[in-house]
Order: structure tokens, then C-alpha cells, then sequence
């Protein structure tokens, strides 16, 4: 096993790795920024290492202060949580040079799956269904215009490089698309440092549901069922749902059969997720894209199948197999997740602040990742996620009972939350019903 | 006199208007970032700005002022 790991990340899941990691007797490195001294995460490493100011380019994104961290600390290895470097293929070949273990997957499968287009490409020829989309990358808008004319309308225009929804627009006609492809191309370059640009079908009444994979060290490639992610604000995750209430076994079995094909097609190894649209009206799945780390809503699929996805990734990472037997994985009753944003619960505007009152519910099936405590202040710097509220329940409905119980237990003062929203969530008939899509907020937020 | 406030805690990313220039109502002065977020900031009437407040790379509070309005 690993005698040490440098968790490269900060809040709630630089908390949740270095929890696994004690527990399994690996000493746990963690580095923070200035604004960050304070959080449980720190505290709670065995030991800790300022890495810059509060701006992520010169903490959480250097590479090199990073490095000298671990060197400073004689980790041997690194976990990059996700977001930050998680994803930067660089980043785990500077990692490998220098001697340590990343614990992730190969370089080469993260370069491959980074390029929206190339993943596509090859998803293509493993089998897997995508939907009709660009082959090559598009630079300008006569270009886009001739693939919208090919693809036909609506189309999704989005950065070819990104993530996190952002620049992600649809367009209806070839008007829309004059707008959408400057708004993608213009946060494309600012925010992934690459004008390119794909255009797919947009498919109309869509769940967002995902295969979470674990590719084992001895090649195997593991589906562990899927979770449904279709509440969405700004194309960005707000609730999480297993077993996905719209898609019924022979579906769940077509899309757990091309996570595995997708994840085997670039030699995938550690945990990753498989993101596919569901179209409700037709029953049938496209690709949208390959996360190649630890997923934010990884703790749903942990409270079914009681396995502990860091511990795998660890395992993995020190050429180990893992702690369960895989054929013996049986998912038990549903979970939820809710991801508790400092924001506003009506506009979802950022409303960060310095917390008087944190008291997080307790009880069965209740489990809460949180990345802060009474007396943290919670700054601009970093995404809203204040902690993630994880309910399990032995089915749909027990499960939201107590998802309303530990709602309305949940006390934060200080910043804005999005509490209230998750009341008004768990009450939605379209929501309780369990048929939704990803357009649900947008139809509770009309305007 | 209108006052532009800042209505959370943000950096100030990109300052669109200057001190002087006429504005209509819903035109952006401000650009503010937080929480990986674009916040655009209105100017709530027409008018000319007399005095902004504010310039990129700024750390602004909730309340604090950013422009005021003629």
C-alpha cells in the first residue's frame, strides 16, 4: 500500500480523501492557500503546507509549488481530488517524473478524453452511441454555420476543451448561432486557453445520467451503476440521484455495457464516470463526455454499493486489487445528494460570507461531506459547494422523507444558501414524481 | 444621484464603463467574478457617470460602492 499521499485540492473533498487515507493508515499531506488556513481540512492531515495566496493560479494551480509540497513532506504520492489539476495531463507527468504515485489515471487516457472531440471520435468507433456532432474541431462561424446546417437544428455549441458547463450555449437557428459560437469562442479561449469549438445535437428533453467505472490493475474495467444528474442550474449540477428514476434495467444495462467498452477503449485505470443524455421521449443514450478523476457526486454510488471509492483509488494507484469482490456487487435501496451552494435560492447568485452557525443534521442514512465549520469565512475565490447532504434510504421514498428532515435540520448563518431551494426541490411534484429532466429548475424559475 | 452598490462579495474582473461616459439604463459598468461566477453590473437609470469606484483586480464587499450615477 501507499505509505503517504500530497492531496493537491482543498474543502470538502480534500477532507473526504484524507478521511479514507487515515483510515487505511496512508499519512495524509494536505496544502492550502492563505484563504484556506483555517478550514477542517487542514486541520485534520497529519500534516499541512501553505502553497501561495488565495488566487487558485498560484496555489491550487501550481504545478511546481505542488511538487516542492510533497518534496518538502516525502509524500509519495498525489491525489488531485477533481477540479484544479485533476484533468491536466501535465500536471500527472510532472507528478511521475518526479518520482511519486499519481493517483488517477494515465496520462494519455486523460489527454484523450480532455479533447471533447477526439473522445467522441473515439467513443465512436468503441461502440458507443454518440449524437450527430462535429469529427473536427470548428474555428470560425462559417464553419459553424455549414455544421449546423449538417447537424440540424438545435444544436449545443460548446468549447472543445471545457467542462463545467461553462460557454455552453443551444441554438434553435442559424441567428442563435451567430451569438452562441462568439460567447462559447470567447470563454473558450479565456477560460481552457483553446478557441476550439464543437457543435452537437441537442436533444430536447434530456436526462443527464452517468456510469461510474473503475478500471482495476489488473485491466479490468468495472460499471457501478449510474446516477442521475438532471437537476441542473447554468448546465452545472445541483442534486444527484441512484438508481435514476428514468431509465429501467434493459437501458441501465445498454449504458453500463459502453461505460465498460468506453472505459476499456483507452486502457482506463482508477475511478472515472461515463456522462451520458438519456432522451426520455425516445429511450435511448448518447456519450457526452468522460471525466477522468473522482467525481463530486461520487458518495451516492458509495452508500448503495457500500464500497469506498477512494480506497479503490488508492488500491488501484499502488497496483493493487481492490477491497470487494466484483462480481459480487449488489447497489441496496436509493441515495441522494444535495449540494449545499452559498448562493442565493432564488437567483442561484454566489453569496459568500463568514459562518456565525453550522449544525448539520444527524441520522439514519444521513451522511454530510462538508469543507467548512462555524468561524471558516467562505471567500470568492473557489466554487459555492459548502458540503454535499447525502441521504440513503431503502427506496425512492424513504429516501426523500429523510432528505426533508435533514433539509430543514441543516442550519448555516452567515453566508447565502441554497437550503431553501432543496426544501422547495424535495416538494416538487415533478421532482417527487421522479419523471424530470434537465430542464426542472429552469420550469421552477420562470422568467 | 444613483448609487451602484456591490450586492455580494467579489473580485472586480473588468471594468466595461468609464467616469464620464453616458449610460442607459440596463447597460453593464462592471464585471464582477465570484465563486468562478460573471456577475454583470447594471446601471439602474440613464444618466452619466460622475465617479466610479472601482478598478480591475479590486476586492469589492457587499454594500460597497462601485458607481454613482447623474
Amino acid at each position: 500500500m501507499l505509505e503517504s499521499v500530497l492531496v493537491a485540492n482543498r474543502g470538502e473533498i480534500a477532507r473526504r480523501i484524507i478521511r479514507t487515507a487515515r483510515l487505511i493508515g496512508i499519512r495524509a499531506v494536505a496544502v492550502y492557500s492563505d484563504a484556506d488556513a483555517d478550514l477542517p481540512y487542514v486541520g485534520e492531515a497529519d500534516q499541512a503546507v501553505r502553497i501561495g495566496p488565495a488566487q487558485p493560479a498560484k496555489s491550487y494551480l501550481d504545478a511546481a509549488a505542488i511538487i516542492e509540497a510533497a518534496a518538502q513532506t516525502n509524500a509519495k504520492a498525489v491525489h488531485p481530488g477533481y477540479g484544479f489539476l485533476a484533468e491536466n495531463a501535465g500536471f500527472a507527468r510532472q507528478v511521475i517524473a518526479a518520482g511519486l504515485t499519481w493517483v488517477g489515471p494515465g496520462p494519455e487516457a486523460i489527454e484523450q478524453m480532455g479533447d471533447k472531440i477526439r473522445a467522441r471520435n473515439l467513443m465512436e468507433q468503441a461502440g458507443v452511441p454518440v449524437s450527430p456532432g462535429s469529427r473536427e474541431p470548428v474555428t470560425d462561424i462559417k464553419a459553424a454555420l455549414a455544421e449546423g446546417e449538417r447537424i440540424g437544428y438545435p444544436v449545443m455549441v460548446k468549447a472543445a476543451a471545457g467542462g463545467g458547463g461553462i460557454g455552453m450555449g443551444v441554438a434553435h437557428d442559424p441567428a442563435d448561432l451567430n451569438a452562441a459560437f462568439d460567447t462559447a469562442r470567447s470563454r473558450a479561449e479565456r477560460f481552457f486557453g483553446s478557441p476550439e469549438i464543437l457543435l452537437e445535437r441537442y436533444v430536447q428533453r434530456a436526462r443527464h445520467v452517468e456510469v461510474q467505472i473503475l478500471g482495476l490493475a489488473d485491466g479490468r474495467v468495472l460499471a457501478l451503476g449510474e446516477r442521475d444528474c438532471s437537476v441542473q442550474r447554468r448546465h452545472q449540477k445541483v442534486a444527484e440521484e441512484t438508481p435514476s428514476p428514468g431509465v429501467d434495467h434493459a437501458l441501465r444495462e445498454q449504458m453500463l455495457a459502453a461505460a465498460v467498452r468506453a472505459g476499456q477503449a483507452v486502457g482506463y485505470r482508477g475511478a472515472g464516470t461515463v456522462e451520458c443524455l438519456v432522451d426520455t421521449d425516445a429511450g435511448s443514450f448518447v456519450f457526452l463526455e468522460m471525466n477522468t478523476r473522482l467525481q463530486v457526486e461520487h458518495p451516492v454510488t458509495e452508500l448503495v454499493t457500500g464500497i469506498d471509492l477512494v480506497e479503490q483509488q488508492f488500491l488501484i494507484a499502488a497496483g493493487q486489487p481492490p477491497s470487494f469482490d466484483p462480481a459480487a456487487v449488489n447497489p441496496q435501496g436509493h441515495a441522494l445528494e444535495l449540494r449545499i451552494y452559498a448562493e442565493d435560492p432564488k437567483r442561484f447568485l454566489p453569496g459568500p460570507g463568514t459562518i456565525t452557525q453550522w449544525d448539520e443534521p444527524e441520522g439514519d442514512g444521513i451522511r454530510v461531506d462538508a469543507g467548512y465549520q462555524a468561524g471558516n469565512t467562505v471567500t470568492p475565490f473557489y466554487d459555492p459547494l459548502l458540503a454535499k447532504l447525502c441521504i440513503h434510504g431503502a427506496d425512492r421514498q424513504q429516501t426523500l422523507d429523510r432528505a426533508r428532515d435533514a433539509v430543514a435540520a441543516f442550519t448555516v448563518k452567515g453566508p447565502k444558501t441554497n437550503l431553501a431551494f432543496h426544501a422547495e426541490l424535495l416538494d416538487n411534484p415533478q421532482f417527487v414524481s421522479g419523471d424530470y429532466d434537465t430542464s426542472l429548475i429552469s420550469r421552477m424559475r420562470p422568467n | 444621484m444613483a448609487e451602484i452598490r456591490a450586492e455580494m462579495v467579489a473580485n472586480v474582473w473588468k471594468v466595461v464603463a468609464a467616469q464620464g461616459d453616458h449610460v442607459d439604463d440596463g447597460d453593464t459598468l462592471v464585471i464582477l467574478e465570484s465563486m468562478k461566477m460573471e456577475i454583470p453590473v447594471l446601471a439602474e437609470s440613464a444618466g452619466t457617470i460622475t465617479t466610479l469606484h472601482v478598478a480591475e483586480g479590486d476586492v469589492v464587499q457587499e454594500g460597497d460602492l462601485i458607481a454613482e450615477i447623474d
